[in-house]
């Protein structure tokens, strides 16, 4: 059961991954871009991460979204611009990297013994999902408060750069400077 | 129960897919878009690691991942808007100010 929901939301991915990037219309991306998005927080679900799943469509689909569609209904682009000339030097260069990759990720998971992979990995994740004592989200929250603080007071100020920086970049120039 | 070598595979094909997105589009807009789909290949490791390694650690980096995208589109859309309004095209091709 839970490899048949595997593979139907590992296939929606890949299908819209690839629509995104076929499509014409940047209109037609972005809303493939969203069924991604959702469909890749069912995955995140399916691997107790909930916060995390509730998040992407908060931020990735209710803002980052939304901002993409924004700017594409502002700008009016009625003309679409094609595809590059070198299509398909490109594509060719992206199968010959996702076949390295997978050449790599099988046979790391049957030669090496310090593999991931394996029921040792199996046992382990299987007690992770029974033996746990609180929520994602405050196992999530404790561990930003506490050991990753720093690093969560950093987010918080690369976010500020960003405001200030896109205000700065998208406002018109002010006369008389 | 799912392999975790299935998750990667998953991930290493949407990552590709944004990385032939920005060898091939000519739309500045897909190539943002594009860019997003390789985070998000990303973050689907990370939780998946996650998960399998019994660590939550996965799912704090997640969490920075995204502020970083949040920060990355916010900019990247408003420079996309700067260049527009003196150059009126969304085609790569056509920015090439710096060129010498």
């Amino acid at each position: 059961m839970e490899i048949f929901a595997f593979f139907f939301l590992a296939t929606v991915i890949a299908l819209s991954a690839i629509l995104v990037v076929a499509f014409r219309n940047p209109v037609y991306s972005v809303i493939s871009l969203l069924v991604m998005f959702f469909h890749v927080a069912a995955l995140f679900v399916s691997l107790h991460a909930e916060f995390l799943a509730a998040v992407q469509i908060i931020v990735y689909a209710g803002a980052i979204l939304v901002l993409y569609l924004f700017v594409v209904m502002l700008l009016n682009l009625k003309h679409d611009d094609s595809y590059q000339r070198q299509v398909w030097i490109g594509v060719g260069l992206g199968g010959v990297a996702l076949a390295e990759i997978i050449y790599l990720v099988v046979t790391a998971g049957s030669a090496s013994p310090r593999s991931l992979s394996g029921d040792k990995m199996m046992a382990c994740a299987a007690a992770a999902a029974s033996a746990m004592p609180q929520g994602n989200t405050e196992m999530v929250g404790r561990l930003l408060y506490t050991k990753y603080l720093f690093p969560f007071e950093v987010a918080s100020l690369i976010l500020l750069v960003a405001m200030i920086g896109a205000i700065l970049l998208a406002k018109k120039e002010i006369r008389g400077e | 129960m799912v392999p975790l070598s299935y998750y990667m595979i998953l991930s290493a094909v949407v990552f590709v897919t944004g990385l032939v997105g920005v060898l091939i589009r000519r739309n500045i807009i897909i190539l943002l878009l594009s860019i997003e789909l390789m985070l998000n290949a990303t973050n689907i490791n990370f939780v998946a690691f996650s998960y399998y390694l019994h660590d939550t650690a996965g799912q704090v980096f997640v969490f920075f991942a995204l502020t970083v995208a949040a920060a990355e589109v916010a900019v990247g859309l408003a420079i996309l808007i700067a260049l527009y309004r003196g150059n009126p095209t969304v085609n790569v091709e056509e920015f090439n100010l710096l060129k010498g």
